[in-house]
C-alpha cells in the first residue's frame, strides 16, 4: 500500500515537473480607477492579415468628470489570432495606454475590447474595430495607391499631394460607405472599366478597362468594400470575442 | 478486499458457461472499438457541424449537392502532396460562404491559384495526410511540420516566384533587406535557380581609411554605428572599449595613402551656410543622401550614406578631394562626378563640415597605439570577419564565414536550440536569431542589427521561402525573377555616363536604378533641342521635388556627346521619329484635339495645359509639351501608354487613330512661349507619369 502511494506521488511529481506551462506574468496592481474609457488613436486601421497595425492603439481612461486617470489597469481582449504587446498595462501620467496590435490570420473586421474597472469593480468597456486585409484586398490596396488614391483621397500627405480639390466633380472617397455600399459590384465594375460616362457620371473618371485586368478590378472592389465606413455587407465577417 | 475480488471472479468465471458469456461480450466490445473510433472521429464531427450550418441557408440545396462525405484528399504526385484538409475544411470552395466566420467552414479567400492544383500544405505547411486537428496543425512527436503562421504565409509564394510579386509586399521587402543589409556577405545563399544571392550594398574599402577619417571617429563608429547615423547598415558588434581601441589602431596603421597628390585643400572652406544649403539643394544631394532635420525626421534618399554628422567624420582635405572627383578614391561609387568649380567646392565642403555632433567624439580619448594593440586589432578583424564586407589591405576575405542559409526554411526543429520561453517553431527561431543573435550564446560573432518588428517578420518570411520544396519543385512551376543585365553604353559617351553615374538613378536596357525615368527609348521620346537645354539646366522641368536630376556643370562638348548618343542609340523600334511632324498641324485639327482633351477624355483632371483654367497635377504639366516630346511619341503614347512605359499611371483609353492624331496636334501646338508659374501646391506630384512608378519618390519623406 505504501509503495503504491509512493508510486502515485512519484508520477504526480513527474507530471508537474515535466509540464511546459510558463509562469503567469505577475498581475499589475492598479493604483487608481476610472469611470470611462475613450479612444485616443489607432481605431479603424487596416493591415495585412497576421501583421502589425501601422500605428499603435492608444486608449485613455477618464474619471466621471472627464479628467485623465493615471495608474488605472487597462486590459485588451480580442478574438483568437489577435496579439497585443502589451496585453495589459497601467495608464501613464496622461491617463493613456499604448499597445501594438497584430491582427489575426483571416481577412475581415476584428472587434477589439479594451476594458478597465471602476471603483465599484464594474467593468468599463471600449469596443474598437480594426480591419485585416487578405490577399485580394491587399492587391486592391496597392492598385488604389498607384492609380486611384490621388483623386479619391482628399487628404494630402508629404509624399502624396491630393488632386481632389482640383476636380470640378468630386470623386467619392473609398471610405464613404453611405454612397458606395449602395452601388452594386456590377455597377462599380462598369464605372472602373468604362469610366464615369458609363453610368452617367463625370468624364473626369477615365476608363481603366484597358489598363487594369478583370482580377485587378475585382481586387479593387474587394478593397473598397473592406475599408468602407459604415461597413459594407460584402466586407466579410466581423470577428468578435465570444 | 481479497474476499471481494474472489467473489467477483466467482460471479464472472464461476462456471464454463459464464466464462464463455463474459469472454464473448469482451470480444464483441473489442471488435467494436475500431468502428466506434471511426464513428466518433473529428472529421465526422466537423462534417456534421457543416451540414447543420448549411441546413438553414437559402442556398442549402446547392451546398448539399456539393457536399461529399467521408475523408477527402487532394493528391498531387508531382508535388508530393497528399492533403486531407478538405475533410474538415468542407466549405473551402463555396463562393457563397463569405459571411461564415467560424473555422473550419470558412471559404478560402480569393487567391490567384486553384486549390486543386496546389493543395493546401504547399502554402500553409502542416501535415496534409493527418486526419485529426492536432496532428494536421501542430508539431507532434511523429510529425515535424506545424502549420505556418499567417504573417509568414507570403514565404510560400516565394517557393516558386523567385522575383518580386505585386501581391507579396512582405516577401519583397524581406528579400531586399537580405541583399541590402549585408546578410549575404557572411551567409551564402544559393537560390533555387543555381545562382548565388548577391549583396546590393557596397561597404566601403578600408585600405585608405586614414585619408578619410580619424581614429577617434572609427572608435566611436565601432562602438555604436547607429549613434553616428541611425540609418547605417553597419551592425553593432558590441565591442569592448579595448577591442574597439585595438581595431581602430590596426585600421589606421594598415591604411595606405592614395598614390598621387589627391589630398589637398584647394580652397578654404566657406562658412556661408545659406549659400551651402542652397548649393546642396540645387545639386539635389538629397536625392541620395538623407539628413536629419530639426524635427528629428530624416529627409532624403538612401542611395548614399546619411550626412547628418558628416562633419565629425571626414577630414576636410578628403572631403574636397571627394567632391572634386569621387571616382579617384572609389572607382565604382554610385556618386556622380559633379564638375564643381573651386568656389562651389569650398561652399559645399564648408556646409558639410559644419554638420557635426559635439557629443559623438567628446568622450573618446585614445593614446598612441602600441604594436601589441595593432597586432591584437588585426586578430580581431579576422575573428569578426570584417573582411567579409570591407576590403582591407593584407586581410583575406574569409570563405563561408557564417553558416549557409540556402535551405534554412526546412531546417528540422530537432536541430535547433531554442531560448527559454520561446515557442518551439522554426519561424520563431529565425525571428529570435535576427532580433537578438547574441542571446543564443554570448560567444556568437553575429552582430546586433537594429531592425523593426516588421523588418524582422519580412526577413523571416524571405528566409522561410528558402526551403526544400523550393529547390525540388518541378522546373515548370518556377517563375524566375527579373535579371539585371550588364548593359554598358559604349565609347566616349559611355565613359561620360559612367563618370556621371547615370545608372545610379536611371535604368537603360535592363540595367540601373529605378529612381528616375527609364531612358531606354529616350531618343524616340524627346526633341534634341529640349534635351540640350535640359542638360544645361535640368531645373526647368520639375522644381520642388526632393529627388531630381542635378546639374552636372557639363561643358558644351560633353552635352553634345551625350545628346548625340542618346538621340541615336536609345531609339524604340516601334516609333519612327520622322513619321509625324512636330509642328504645322491645321487649326481645325488642333481645335478638335482641344475639344477631345477637355471633353471626351477630360485630360484636365490630371494635366495642365492652360495654367489659368486647368488644375490637375497628377501628370506633368503640358504647357511646353510641344517643344519637349516628339509627335510620333505623343501619338503612340495616346494609343497605349503602358506599351512605352510599363506601369505608368496614365490609363490606356484605346483611342481611335483619328482621336489620337487630333490630340497629338493639339498637344504639339503647346510650345509654351512664356514661362508659366506653377501652382505652388503641385509640389512633388509631377514626376509620377514620367517615371511610371511613384514609389521611390514617395519613400523619401516617409522615413
Amino acid at each position: 500500500m505504501r509503495t503504491y502511494l509512493a508510486f502515485l506521488l512519484w508520477v504526480a511529481f513527474l507530471g508537474t515537473s515535466c509540464s511546459r506551462k510558463s509562469e503567469p506574468t505577475p498581475a499589475l496592481k492598479p493604483t487608481a480607477f476610472g469611470a470611462a474609457m475613450v479612444e485616443s488613436s489607432g481605431g479603424k486601421q487596416f493591415a495585412q492579415t497576421g501583421s502589425l497595425l501601422p500605428q499603435p492603439l492608444v486608449v485613455q481612461v477618464n474619471d466621471a468628470q472627464g479628467a485623465a486617470v493615471p495608474g488605472a489597469l487597462v486590459e485588451f481582449a480580442a478574438p483568437s489570432g489577435v496579439a497585443f504587446d502589451p496585453a495589459s498595462a497601467l495608464t501613464d501620467s496622461s491617463g493613456q495606454v499604448t499597445t501594438n496590435v497584430s491582427l489575426g490570420g483571416m481577412a475581415g473586421r476584428y472587434q477589439i475590447t479594451a476594458f478597465t474597472f471602476d471603483k465599484s469593480r464594474k467593468k468599463v468597456e471600449l469596443k474598437l474595430e480594426e480591419i485585416a486585409l487578405g490577399y485580394q484586398q491587399t492587391a486592391g490596396r496597392r492598385l488604389n495607391e498607384q492609380y486611384c488614391e490621388r483623386c479619391h483621397n482628399p487628404e494630402s500627405t508629404v509624399e502624396r499631394v491630393s488632386n481632389y480639390d482640383n476636380l470640378e466633380v468630386k470623386p467619392h472617397p473609398f471610405t464613404e460607405g453611405d454612397t458606395l455600399n449602395k452601388i452594386s459590384d456590377a455597377d462599380l465594375t462598369a464605372i472602373i472599366a468604362h469610366g464615369g460616362p458609363a453610368l452617367n457620371k463625370s468624364a473626369l473618371m477615365p476608363a481603366w478597362g484597358n489598363t487594369l485586368s478583370k482580377s485587378d478590378i475585382q481586387a479593387l472592389i474587394a478593397y473598397i468594400r473592406a475599408v468602407s465606413d459604415p461597413p459594407s455587407r460584402s466586407a466579410g465577417p466581423v470577428y468578435a470575442r465570444n | 478486499m481479497k474476499e471481494k475480488l474472489t467473489s467477483l471472479w466467482q460471479r464472472l468465471f464461476g462456471d464454463s458457461v459464464r466464462a464463455f458469456g463474459v469472454v464473448s461480450i469482451v470480444f464483441l466490445i473489442s471488435m467494436a472499438i475500431a468502428p466506434a473510433k471511426n464513428f466518433f472521429s473529428e472529421w465526422r464531427h466537423y462534417q456534421h457541424g457543416y451540414l447543420s450550418l448549411i441546413r438553414n441557408r437559402s442556398e442549402a440545396n446547392t451546398l448539399q449537392r456539393h457536399f461529399q462525405g467521408g475523408i477527402q484528399q487532394v493528391w498531387l504526385p508531382d508535388l508530393g502532396v497528399v492533403d486531407r484538409c478538405t475533410s474538415c475544411h468542407v466549405g473551402l470552395k463555396e463562393a457563397s460562404l463569405t459571411d461564415v466566420a467560424t473555422q473550419p467552414y470558412r471559404k478560402h479567400p480569393a487567391i490567384p491559384h486553384n486549390l486543386d492544383q496546389f493543395g493546401c500544405t504547399v502554402c500553409h505547411r502542416g501535415q496534409g495526410a493527418a486526419t485529426t486537428v492536432a496532428e494536421a496543425h501542430n508539431s507532434t512527436l511523429a510529425w515535424e511540420q506545424p502549420i505556418l503562421a499567417a504573417k509568414f504565409i507570403e514565404s510560400s509564394c516565394g517557393q516558386c516566384h523567385h522575383g518580386p510579386l505585386p501581391g507579396t509586399p512582405q516577401l519583397n521587402l524581406g528579400r531586399n533587406l537580405l541583399a541590402r543589409q549585408g546578410c549575404v556577405h557572411c551567409h551564402s545563399v544559393k537560390l533555387p535557380d543555381g545562382s548565388t544571392l548577391k549583396p546590393t550594398d557596397d561597404p566601403p574599402s578600408l585600405s585608405h581609411l586614414a585619408d578619410k577619417t580619424t581614429r577617434e571617429w572609427i572608435f566611436a563608429w565601432l562602438k555604436d554605428p547607429q549613434a553616428y547615423a541611425s540609418t547605417s547598415t553597419m551592425p553593432n558588434f558590441k565591442l569592448s572599449d579595448d577591442d574597439a581601441r585595438d581595431i581602430s589602431a590596426f585600421l589606421i596603421a594598415n591604411s595606405t595613402s592614395l598614390p598621387g597628390d589627391t589630398l589637398r585643400l584647394a580652397a578654404k572652406a566657406s562658412s556661408d551656410a545659406s549659400a551651402g544649403a542652397s548649393l546642396y539643394g540645387e545639386s539635389f544631394c538629397a536625392s541620395c543622401h538623407a539628413v536629419q532635420n530639426a524635427a528629428g525626421n530624416l529627409v532624403g534618399g538612401d542611395v548614399g550614406p546619411e550626412l547628418t554628422r558628416v562633419g565629425s567624420k571626414v577630414k576636410p582635405e578628403w572631403l574636397q578631394a571627394w567632391l572634386r572627383d569621387p571616382r579617384v578614391y572609389d572607382p565604382p561609387t554610385a556618386m556622380p562626378h559633379y564638375r564643381f568649380n573651386e568656389s562651389q567646392m569650398a561652399t559645399l565642403a564648408g556646409f558639410l563640415e559644419a554638420k557635426t555632433d559635439s557629443d559623438l567624439l567628446s568622450n573618446v580619448h585614445l593614446d598612441a597605439a602600441t604594436p601589441e594593440q595593432i597586432a591584437h586589432g588585426k586578430r580581431l578583424v579576422s575573428d569578426y570577419g570584417c573582411a567579409s564586407c570591407h576590403e582591407i589591405a593584407g586581410v583575406k576575405r574569409p570563405e563561408n564565414f557564417a553558416p549557409e542559409l540556402s535551405r534554412i526554411g526546412s531546417k528540422p526543429v530537432t536541430q535547433l536550440i531554442f531560448l527559454q520561453g520561446m515557442q518551439h517553431t522554426l519561424p520563431d527561431y529565425i525571428a529570435g536569431k535576427i532580433k537578438n543573435p547574441r542571446a543564443f550564446s554570448p560567444g556568437l560573432k553575429m552582430p546586433q542589427y537594429t531592425f523593426t518588428a516588421a523588418q524582422i517578420d519580412a526577413l523571416t518570411t524571405a528566409l522561410l521561402s528558402l526551403n526544400d520544396r523550393s529547390y525540388t519543385l518541378p522546373p515548370s512551376l518556377a517563375v524566375p525573377g527579373r535579371t539585371e543585365s550588364d548593359y554598358q553604353p559604349a565609347g566616349k559617351a559611355g565613359k561620360l555616363m559612367t563618370d556621371l553615374a547615370c545608372f545610379s538613378c536611371h535604368r537603360i536596357n535592363g540595367h540601373g536604378g529605378d529612381m528616375a525615368p527609364d531612358l531606354t527609348w529616350e531618343g524616340s521620346s524627346v526633341q534634341r533641342e529640349w534635351l540640350v537645354q535640359f542638360f544645361k539646366n535640368p531645373g526647368t522641368l520639375r522644381p520642388s521635388l526632393i529627388r531630381r536630376m542635378p546639374r552636372f556643370n557639363l561643358t558644351d562638348s560633353e552635352v553634345t556627346e551625350l545628346t548625340d548618343y542618346i538621340m541615336t542609340v536609345y531609339q524604340s523600334p516601334r516609333i519612327d521619329r520622322d513619321s509625324m511632324p512636330n509642328s504645322g498641324y491645321s487649326p481645325g485639327q488642333v481645335e478638335l484635339g482641344k475639344q477631345l482633351f477637355y471633353g471626351k477624355y477630360s485630360c484636365q483632371g490630371c494635366h495642365i495645359v492652360d495654367t489659368k483654367t486647368d488644375k490637375g497635377y497628377i501628370g506633368p504639366t503640358l504647357t511646353q509639351v510641344g517643344s519637349r516630346l516628339t509627335a510620333a511619341w505623343v501619338f503612340q503614347w495616346m494609343k497605349n501608354p503602358q506599351a512605352l512605359r510599363p506601369g505608368t499611371v496614365e490609363p490606356n483609353r484605346s483611342m481611335s487613330d483619328e482621336d489620337a492624331k487630333a490630340l497629338t496636334a493639339f498637344l504639339m501646338s503647346q510650345k509654351g512661349g512664356e514661362k508659366s508659374p506653377r501652382p505652388a501646391k503641385a509640389a512633388g506630384s509631377f514626376d509620377k507619369l514620367r517615371t511610371g512608378h511613384g514609389a521611390p519618390h514617395e519613400e523619401v519623406a516617409k522615413r
